[in-house]
């Protein structure tokens, strides 16, 4: 139990140390210029929403955060986590495009219409050619994601170099696009980002079943009679569509990194697909509302970046903490799983012991079980003294033995266990040895493996089996059935009764 | 809009071409060369979106770098944003090993991060220097060939000397280590049996990438290194199947875009009547280009040929299945079918039945008459093997896999057509050689 909480406590340090570097990364590396400590009324600004800059970026990115979550929720089941990062660089030469053509016919090259035009038709073929790569060629989809998003920004990059040559026209601040400018987020933008992630969550809500089938066996989906392709293009679509809002109001980087953090983030937690969207969907939007306070309240923190960071921060939380996945649970789980091995094998070597020195003295009954020593144990297997004290103590605390020095007894109880562990272990042995044909020497590792994760009711399988091969089981009788409570000797008893119909 | 004419092309690049050009061309070749010969291993190892994810990731490096020396010489730059290259390999393989988080995830968690954590490093800095990320990551290739060392009485651009160096030290450690990148990029269980360290081999490559990585892109801009990391491979990919010949390839294709690319950045935009444009912008696009032209030509696995297989194989299946037809209208005593007929029975469109009738006529399989199209002895043989094979299978669905009767035809009519003699006999005796078939047609003899 100390042991235990004492692990936690350190690794609780560890979280927060990691934590506050990430959280603020500033303050380590660059002591001349520290950030100012904003004061209480600063923080009441900005949490009560007075300025109205502030209301319109933090409810634009929260939106935005909680629409980009839910499709790299689907992006991230479906194994194209980096999708959005394809994408989100493929609308750039439609933006340059769009820019250069709409100038060359006299119109206002920057209005936002136009751009958001040519985006999306860029960012469309983007994913056409994705998919065409993936479909018609031997290439995984990396490389499908990687020559969209290189030649695609390439060509991006060569028609922003005409477009700066433009005798009417500023092509300045195209590159915005790359960049973002969150801060300075209007009411238009938030406004778009509003209608788009209305779009993306009622779509996603709508065809969510089929979207789970997408992402989890797409195989299985076509056959059933969904449209595999269709949904996929749908689903691209969306990331499309929020990708391109998203672009022009937080800047590329933070677009790939909501669609892809809040997913990762929220995978950890549960591994019911329904609550992961909605996990993912809440990470994302709290990550949003988060770093955009954090950048409203602290001067000289881009708040783009911030989120990020806050988003990232979420997702190593989760990655430790998780409750389904999370490194802490599982490292529990796992050791809670060997102790439970480790008890069990103590068991079974305690009853080997007993039986093995019973047989030579012919000493057929006994209310006492003989007492083992801790150096005959330590024989038996390869474990350390340690694991052993641990497993010993482990037993004793369910009293299933006593220990008195150097020599340890089982209980009652403990002898009915032992019992029913040996008898599982060499059921699978015989099992293995009738129907799977391993010799007999190997049996003994391969019955180990599986003897504590089977069920009594492949136990009773196995002896319905093992009856009709007319096998003898070399299972001692359990000498005290009927001095136990009904849930210890319940297995067996069951084991026993179901073998009688059997016959 | 001027006339576009290969007069004017010419003169247009004579004029224009200087010895900046021929600098920018060898710059360009060197990084597109450099990148492309790990990139093979990138992409066979489905890792293409970690040039990417570096390029992006090495800004905190570059932020930290600068921080700690307060100059802008290139030297710690280079190396911190190396070491923040290779961290972002290492921290993604981390989460992908710790968090179990799929590769592409894992890569899009740490490098939007850390591009996050130098931006917000960069904008402390602003106000003390301008380090503006966009001349980091869009470093200019036209402007290289003014940064030079002198050596001898020539002047060496130092990008070229830098990506000479690097392209030099990636082609050894190709050839050195072929044969345990072969093997760890391929069975990486293998490597490790054969006491080849998989992933000594994994952060090694990791290293070098980060190295190409940041020298290209600190002289020619990230998107020429992203993209000739991937496109180039990944079109030789489709030309050869042999490791060997795809990284000579590559190179190839590597140095091929890099200057058309060049010569593309000069010419193009001339055409709609602006000047030249982003030179390593257009050798991305040549570079697609060519990737293109691969996919759609290769020999083996390319679009075309695979294409043209399919249709192939469809119009055999086709014939097959005019002659089987006819072979069971002669059976019931009437051995002639109309083309509407034939289009309506096995669904075919008109377009492709005609053609496989011409086929067939120009084969002398069938011959027309007035009622409609029929067999000829040759034909008849044809569709005798056909049609055995077909009875033969149902049969045997029927004995050895108790399929139902009303299920075996359709898995019969696709075994039918690559049914031949020897797996006939085979099938003939392990049915213990029937004369009927499960719907109670006789079973057409073999002609001996």
């Amino acid at each position: 139990m100390i042991g235990r909480l004492v692990a936690l406590t350190i690794l609780t340090l560890i979280v927060l140390t990691q934590s506050l570097s990430a959280a603020e990364p500033v303050s380590g590396s660059l002591a001349e210029s520290a950030i100012q400590w904003p004061t209480w009324s600063q923080w009441r600004r900005v949490l009560t929403f007075q300025d109205y800059n502030t209301r319109i970026v933090v409810f634009g990115v929260a939106t935005l955060g909680a629409a980009a979550g839910l499709v790299g929720n689907f992006t991230l089941l479906r194994k194209r986590a980096l999708m959005g990062d394809a994408l989100s660089h493929a609308t750039l030469p439609g933006i340059a495009l769009a820019f250069v053509m709409a100038t060359a016919m006299g119109m206002d090259g920057k209005s936002l219409v136009v751009l958001l035009l040519g985006a999306t038709v860029s960012g469309l073929l983007g994913m056409a050619a994705i998919l065409w790569i993936r479909s018609q060629t031997r290439l995984h989809e990396d490389a499908a994601l990687g020559i969209v998003l290189s030649v695609f920004f390439g060509a991006g990059v060569a028609l922003l170099g005409v477009s700066q040559q433009m005798s009417t026209g500023n092509a300045a601040g195209l590159e915005s696009y790359i960049y973002g400018k969150t801060a300075s987020m209007g009411a238009v933008d938030a406004k778009l980002i509003f209608a788009a992630a209305t779009i993306v969550i009622v779509l996603g809500c709508l065809m969510f079943k089929e979207f789970k089938l997408l992402c989890f066996d797409d195989g299985f989906a076509g056959s059933r009679g969904f449209p595999v392709m269709l949904l996929d293009i749908l689903l691209m679509s969306m990331v499309v569509l929020i990708t391109i809002v998203g672009l022009q109001a937080v800047g590329l980087v933070l677009m790939i990194a909501l669609l892809v953090i809040p997913a990762a983030a929220a995978r950890f937690w549960t591994e019911e697909m329904s609550w992961m969207s909605v996990y993912a969907t809440v990470i994302g939007l709290i990550g949003s509302v988060c770093g955009a306070t954090l950048s409203a309240v602290f001067p000289r923190l881009p708040s783009g970046a911030m989120i990020v960071l806050v988003c990232s921060f979420f997702f190593f939380l989760s990655m430790l903490f998780g409750r389904s996945r999370g490194v802490v649970f599982r490292w529990l789980r796992r050791r809670r799983l060997n102790r439970r091995i480790d008890r069990q094998h103590l068991m079974r070597a305690m009853f080997e012991l007993g039986e093995s020195r019973q047989s030579r003295a012919k000493n057929v009954s006994g209310r006492k079980h003989p007492s083992v020593s801790i150096g005959q144990l330590l024989k038996r297997r390869s474990w350390s003294k340690r694991r052993l004290a641990t497993a010993i103590e482990a037993a004793a605390e369910e009293k299933l033995l006593r220990q008195h020095g150097d020599s340890i007894r089982l209980t009652s109880a403990g002898m009915t266990e032992a019992a029913r562990l040996t008898r599982q272990h060499r059921m699978w042995e015989m099992y293995l040895i009738a129907y799977a044909e391993i010799a007999p020497a190997q049996v003994d590792r391969d019955a180990d493996d599986i003897e504590h994760v089977l069920e009594p009711e492949i136990i009773d399988q196995l002896e319905v089996l093992l009856e009709q091969e007319r096998l003898r089981i070399p299972v001692p009788e359990d000498p005290h059935a009927g001095e136990h409570n009904e849930s210890q000797t319940g297995a067996t008893s069951n084991v026993s009764t179901d073998t009688e119909m059997s016959r | 809009m001027s006339p576009i004419s290969t007069d004017a092309i010419f003169a247009n690049l004579v004029f224009a071409w200087g010895w900046l050009d021929n600098w920018i061309v060898v710059v360009g070749c060197l990084s597109a060369l450099a990148a492309a010969l790990l990139g093979n291993f990138l992409v066979l190892r489905r890792m293409s979106m970690l040039g990417d994810a570096v390029t992006h990731a090495v800004l905190p490096g570059i932020a930290i770098a600068f921080l700690i020396t307060q100059s802008r010489s290139s030297l710690p730059m280079f190396i911190g944003a190396v070491i923040v290259g290779v961290l972002t390999a290492v921290f993604t393989e981390w989460i992908r090993g710790i968090g179990k988080v799929d590769e592409g995830a894992s890569m899009g968690v740490v490098f939007t991060s850390l591009f996050a954590f130098g931006l917000v490093l960069l904008v402390q800095t602003a106000d003390k220097v301008d380090l503006d990320p966009n001349c980091v990551l869009y470093g200019a290739i036209e402007l290289t060939p003014l940064d030079y060392f002198v050596i001898g009485d020539k002047q060496i651009p130092r990008a070229a000397l830098v990506l000479g160096i690097v392209t030099v030290i990636n082609a050894l450690f190709v050839t050195v280590f072929f044969k345990e990148l072969k093997i760890s990029s391929f069975d990486p269980a293998l490597a490790t049996t054969m006491g080849i360290s998989a992933k000594g081999m994994h952060y090694a490559l990791m290293v070098l990438v980060s190295v190409t990585a940041v020298a290209s892109f600190e002289s020619v801009g990230s998107i020429l290194v992203v993209a000739m990391f991937i496109v180039p491979p990944a079109a030789a990919y489709m030309l050869t199947d042999r490791l060997g010949w795809m990284i000579c390839l590559s190179g190839l294709i590597a140095i091929a875009s890099a200057s058309l690319g060049h010569v593309a950045a000069i010419v193009v935009p001339t055409w709609f009547g602006y000047g030249s444009t982003t030179t390593s912008g257009m050798m991305a696009v040549v570079a697609g280009l060519l990737f293109v032209v691969a996919a759609c030509l290769g020999p083996r696995h390319g679009v075309i040929i695979k294409a043209i297989r399919r249709q192939q194989l469809a119009w055999t299946i086709l014939c097959d299945d005019v002659v089987g037809f006819l072979y069971r209208c002669e059976e019931r005593a009437n051995g002639c079918a109309h083309m509407s007929t034939l289009s309506s029975e096995l669904f075919a469109s008109r377009f492709s039945l005609g053609f496989a009738l011409r086929g067939l006529l120009r084969q002398g399989q069938i011959r027309l008459l007035t009622d409609g199209y029929a067999l000829t002895e040759a034909g008849r043989d044809r569709a005798r093997q056909l049609v055995r094979s077909h009875r033969l299978w149902e049969q045997y669905l029927v004995t050895e896999t108790t399929a139902q009767t009303d299920k075996i035809h359709a898995r019969a009519h696709q075994f039918e057509h690559f049914t031949e003699r020897p797996m006939r006999d085979e099938l003939d005796r392990v049915t213990e050689a029937p004369e009927l078939d499960p719907h109670g047609t006789p079973i057409p003899r073999e002609e001996t």
